[in-house]
């Protein structure tokens, strides 16, 4: 099964990608950084249906870019001072949480070249799943042997609802 | 034309983290920071869908366990900008400073 993942669709969307998530943390304007945070998470869909993860694609478009940045704009709104936007954007200790970053980024590059023999570097050698079952495989899993994981998960967001409802509401 | 490998996957995901990490540390603005936490959490399922391409279905159903856990913690956490912003009119992190001794 050879990958349609051509060498110029991924540099496509890693480019797309990069230079998307660098406008996130750049942008003065929060409603700029929102539709910014978005083409980088459509990339990404793009990315998981080049590895063949079709339904991974579908939630993060669905979930992601329909659910979770909608409630980001929803509260930009709600939030969005003009003051704001006129401040300074970086706090006092950026160089030094820059420079901190960028060696993160240099520790994980070398332990990437360090320990590039431990895995299968191509795709043919690895699992071949069919991509048609794709979503049949992953239901299967999730209600077969990620039983608990899910309950648990479930259980996760009853929390969150609870709690955002608490949070955001006026009096108790 | 050289062929796209698990490694590159892994760098574009890498690089992704960074960017969101240096969001996180630099950006006074709590939504943006929220917004910097998305980027990370993007960046490790992208490591996870790549490697479950080597070694089967595990990894994205993780993918899907993490994509709940960052639906979770947005309604939280926007949940507390809302609360934050009613009581003190700004959304600035380092007027954030009510424990601070």
């Amino acid at each position: 099964m050879n990958p349609v993942a051509t060498t110029f669709f991924f540099y496509f969307l890693a480019i797309m990608a990069i230079v998307s998530a660098i406008a996130v943390i750049t942008r003065r304007n929060p409603v700029h950084a929102a539709l910014s945070l978005i083409v980088t998470l459509l990339s990404l869909a793009g990315f998981y249906l080049m590895l063949y993860a079709p339904f991974v694609a579908a939630v993060q478009i669905v979930l992601y870019a329909g659910g979770i940045m909608v409630l980001f704009l929803f509260v930009i709104m709600l939030v969005n001072l003009e003051q704001n936007i006129r401040e300074y954007q970086f706090n006092k200790q950026w160089l030094v949480g820059t420079i901190a970053a960028l060696a993160l980024g240099g520790l994980l590059l070398f332990v990437y070249r360090a320990g590039r023999g431990t895995f299968p570097s191509n795709f043919y050698q690895g699992y071949g799943g069919l991509e048609a079952d794709n979503t049949q495989q992953i239901g299967i899993a999730l209600y077969g042997q990620y039983m608990l994981p899910f309950e648990i998960a479930s259980l996760l967001l009853l929390v969150a609802i609870v709690g955002a409802v608490v949070m955001a509401k006026k009096r108790i | 034309m050289a062929e796209i490998t698990t490694m590159h996957y892994l760098v574009v995901a890498a690089a992704l983290f960074i960017i969101g990490t240096i969001g996180v540390l630099t950006r006074r603005n709590v939504v943006i920071i929220l917004m910097s936490i998305e980027l990370i959490l993007n960046a490790v399922n992208l490591n996870l869908v790549a490697f479950s391409r080597l070694y089967g279905l595990h990894g994205q159903v993780f993918s899907i366990f993490v994509i709940t856990d960052a639906a979770a913690e947005a309604a939280v956490g926007l949940g507390i900008i809302i609360a934050f912003f009613r009581n003190k009119e700004t959304v600035n992190v380092d007027e954030v400073d009510l424990l601070k001794w």
